[in-house]
């Protein structure tokens, strides 16, 4: 069978039959019932239920932290923070040299 | 009392939008779009029917050419028009109002399209009589047999129903409605190179579709 044709055939029957404009009776009051229906947005409710929103995960990241925080502080021993605080030191004075010669 | 003449009286005899319309109202002349429009964004929610009745039967006929029960038809062009009045203050006036609105159908239609995909046919086995009448007589006879059937124009629903979104979309509006790529591009808010490589691949899918069509029919 020859599709091109057939493509061509169909398209033409398509073209040749548009769809109706009819409109159903009083669709416009239908339209202007469900705008009146509707309620009115305020956007200060909006923020409001998006910061209510967004309030129970960043509780949850909140929690998180501190529990990693406490959990990390516990496990931290003097001569871990020491050695810590050594090292910082030691990087500092690394970085003064440096900005010195440069 | 007409809406223009409330709008008349409302404003001291003077319709109040563009300067053009800053002229005394006389009785019988209609409130063009931007008056009602400007008077929709004022709060005048009642201005917002008379561009409802006058744009509905192109809405309606858009609708139609993307889905087939009356329904599902009311329920597009409603979404429309309330996307349209919520959407109403984006609306910058510096082409008409049905460009606009064209765009919010088009786009609102496609998503249905989206929406309804997975209730495309799968199969041809269930053609119609007359349906398979006419492939028959076109087999027989591509050039004679006429186009202006009812039959044939069951078939191309039929084959409409069966592509994806995209390729619908692309054949019904460069090939059924003879608009330019360009034109296209601006109703479905795609690039025209994106538009082009659509009609191309819609093109592929409606032979694939035909192919198939014609394979169930005659295998």
């Amino acid at each position: 069978m020859n599709l091109d044709e057939l493509q061509k055939k169909l398209l033409t029957a398509a073209r040749a039959n548009p769809p109706g404009e009819q409109v159903p009776y009083a669709f416009e009051k239908r339209i202007s019932a469900l705008l009146k229906s509707r309620p009115v947005e305020d956007p200060l409710s909006l923020w409001a239920r998006a910061l209510w929103r967004a309030a129970a995960p960043c509780a949850a990241i909140m929690l998180l932290l501190g529990v990693w925080s406490f959990i990390g502080s516990s496990q931290n021993t003097p001569s871990a923070t020491d050695s810590f605080e050594d090292q910082f030191v030691d990087t500092m004075l690394v970085l003064d040299q440096t900005e010195e010669t440069l | 009392m007409t809406r223009t003449e409330r709008l008349a009286e409302e404003t001291g005899g003077l319709l109040p939008f563009s300067p053009e319309s800053r002229l005394p109202y006389s009785p019988g002349m209609e409130a063009s779009d931007a008056e009602l429009i400007a008077a929709v964004l004022r709060g005048d929610a009642a201005s917002f029917e008379p561009l409802v009745q006058k744009y509905s039967p192109r809405i309606f006929a858009t609708a139609r050419r993307y889905a087939r029960r009356e329904s599902e038809v009311e329920d597009i062009v409603q979404e429309i028009w309330l996307k349209a009045y919520s959407k109403l203050a984006s609306f910058r006036g510096d082409a008409p109002f049905d460009h606009w609105l064209m765009r919010l159908a088009v786009r609102t239609c496609y998503d249905f399209l989206r929406g309804h995909q997975r209730n495309r046919e799968a199969t041809f086995t269930d053609l119609s009589e007359p349906e398979d009448d006419w492939l028959e007589r076109f087999a027989a006879a591509p050039e004679t047999t006429s186009e202006n059937a009812d039959a044939a124009k069951q078939l191309i629903e039929r084959v409409l129903k069966q592509l994806s979104p995209p390729a619908r979309m692309v054949i019904t509006l460069l090939e059924i409605e003879d608009r330019s790529v360009k034109e296209i591009a601006k109703l479905t808010g795609w690039s025209v190179a994106l538009v082009k490589v659509r009609a191309f691949r819609a093109r592929a899918e409606m032979r694939k579709v035909l192919a198939r069509m014609t394979k169930d029919k005659y295998l």
